[in-house]
């Protein structure tokens, strides 16, 4: 259902907490996926301790944040990761992880199953091995299934098949949905962004305006398939997709990495989002506090969208997608509906595009084993 | 998302909040979490959050609607108490 325009102004203008708050739990990763939002890979010696960490949820409880998304890097690569999470529920704090899998076998699978209020997200790009691993490395994909089969054997119960909309992914939607079934999983699709290491990757990757059209139709005949609000710059198509249909960065959603700062949303890794760290005053000044989100919360201004009759549905879509791809925040969306964005990249005489601030990739190229 | 069996609300039942549920006091109501279903529901106006929280004070949904609201209001409040024992927000007692 999309949120009515009152309610929308609302949250627009922020609340007392963050509805939906992400901590990459470590940017240490095993795998190297060409789109990483983080630009994971080498675990940084900066991060939180275990009892640093266990603060913060308790601050995170103590703020009725309902739950929480867990990432990285690769969350279960933490040796306190279980710690974490059992430390969460137990304080009614919901956590939900997105994971490559690699980490879940068996004996993982059973302990997972055994926490109440968990979900789980695990990510392919791809419904077979060859599109999937052109992303995230040779053997990604075949981990990524051993771990569904686990989950499946330990009846975790329902959890969630995440995917990042390529222009490959994207011709292959009604086999994600054949493959959900097939484990009475959740669809999730998600919006490619230019953050992270996707500042390199996204001009070859992301979809094709025809591409994002069929898209748009075929998220609005399944309501079902979740898109954590990504593609809420499609609703400038016609009627709005479901969500809240707005930009909920440093309104409605932030993200904490791994060394405790805090950032507008997940997919602003960067000097110029960066709000506070957690470890000055805690997470509940930053949110309330930091001018970066009052800034966030005063009315928007529709710039160059300001004739536009869609505005209204597509609010000039992401503001990530804007700053990576090297356009103003006046600018439309690089993936404007109408080609609108196109054309604004298109008159930059120069496009500089900004690198990821913090950086932990891997020098090397990894391979990828079993462990 | 639309349940296939449609329930009607019996508002001269007695009914509380889902124990399973957590509501945050927001500006514009309050934020309401149902950690089973996951699902996320607003409340959009801080008097439907106090009707929703003292419903276990009384013998029935009506009852409490009695007490709380203007008579005037009741036909918005009972729609609103309806769609959230649809998401399993209330729950019956």
């Amino acid at each position: 259902m999309g949120a009515e325009s009152s309610l929308r102004n609302r949250f627009e203008r922020g609340l007392a907490a963050p509805i939906c708050l992400t901590w990459e739990l470590t940017y240490a990763c095993n795998l190297a996926c060409t789109h990483c939002l983080s630009s994971s890979g080498r675990r940084d010696p900066n991060e939180l301790t275990t009892e640093e960490a266990k603060a913060l949820i308790d601050e995170i409880a103590a703020m009725q944040i309902f739950y929480v998304n867990m990432g990285g890097g690769e969350p279960m690569m933490r040796r306190d990761f279980f710690e974490l999470i059992e430390h969460a529920v137990e304080r009614h704090v919901g956590v939900k992880f997105s994971t490559n899998g690699t980490r879940i076998d068996g004996a993982a699978a059973r302990r997972l199953s055994s926490i109440d209020y968990l979900d789980i997200q695990i990510s392919i790009d791809g419904v077979d091995a060859a599109t999937s691993d052109r992303v995230r490395g040779v053997g990604s994909y075949d981990s990524a299934r051993r771990a569904m089969d686990n989950l499946k054997s330990a009846d975790f119960g329902q959890f969630k098949i995440s995917v990042v909309m390529t222009k490959d992914s994207i011709e292959q939607l009604d086999e994600f949905e054949r493959l959900a079934a097939h484990y009475g999983a959740e669809l999730r699709l998600t919006r490619l962004r230019p953050s992270g290491r996707g500042v390199d990757t996204w001009q070859e990757l992301h979809p094709t305006l025809e591409q994002n059209r069929r898209l748009y139709k075929w998220l609005l005949a399944r309501p079902n398939v979740l898109t954590g609000d990504s593609f809420f710059h499609l609703s400038a198509l016609g009627e709005s997709l479901s969500g809240l249909n707005l930009c909920g960065a440093g309104r409605v959603v932030c993200l904490i990495d791994p060394v405790g700062e805090v950032y507008a949303c997940p997919f602003v890794i960067h000097d110029e989002f960066r709000a506070g760290n957690v470890r000055a005053a805690g997470f509940r000044d930053v949110w309330q506090n930091s001018e970066l989100f009052r800034s966030l919360r005063e009315p928007g201004n529709a710039g160059a969208c300001t004739s536009c009759g869609s505005y209204d549905a597509c609010r000039g879509g992401c503001m990530a997608a804007k700053f990576f791809t090297g356009l103003e925040m006046s600018d439309p969306d690089p993936e404007c509906v109408f080609g609108h964005g196109e054309e604004a990249l298109a008159a930059k005489r120069v496009t500089l595009r900004p690198t990821p601030s913090p950086n932990h990739s891997r020098r090397i190229p990894v391979a990828i084993s079993a462990r | 998302m639309a349940s296939i069996i449609a329930v009607a609300f019996d508002a001269t039942a007695p009914w509380q909040l889902n124990n399973q549920v957590s509501l945050r006091d927001e500006s514009f109501g309050a934020l309401a979490y149902h950690h089973g279903t996951r699902r996320l529901v607003f409340l959009k106006s801080r008097e439907l959050v106090d009707v929703v929280r003292r419903l276990a004070e009384f013998e029935s949904a009506e009852a409490a609607l009695d007490a709380l609201v203007p008579e005037d209001q009741r036909g918005r409040y009972l729609t609103a108490l309806a769609s959230l024992a649809r998401s399993e927000v209330l729950r019956g007692r």
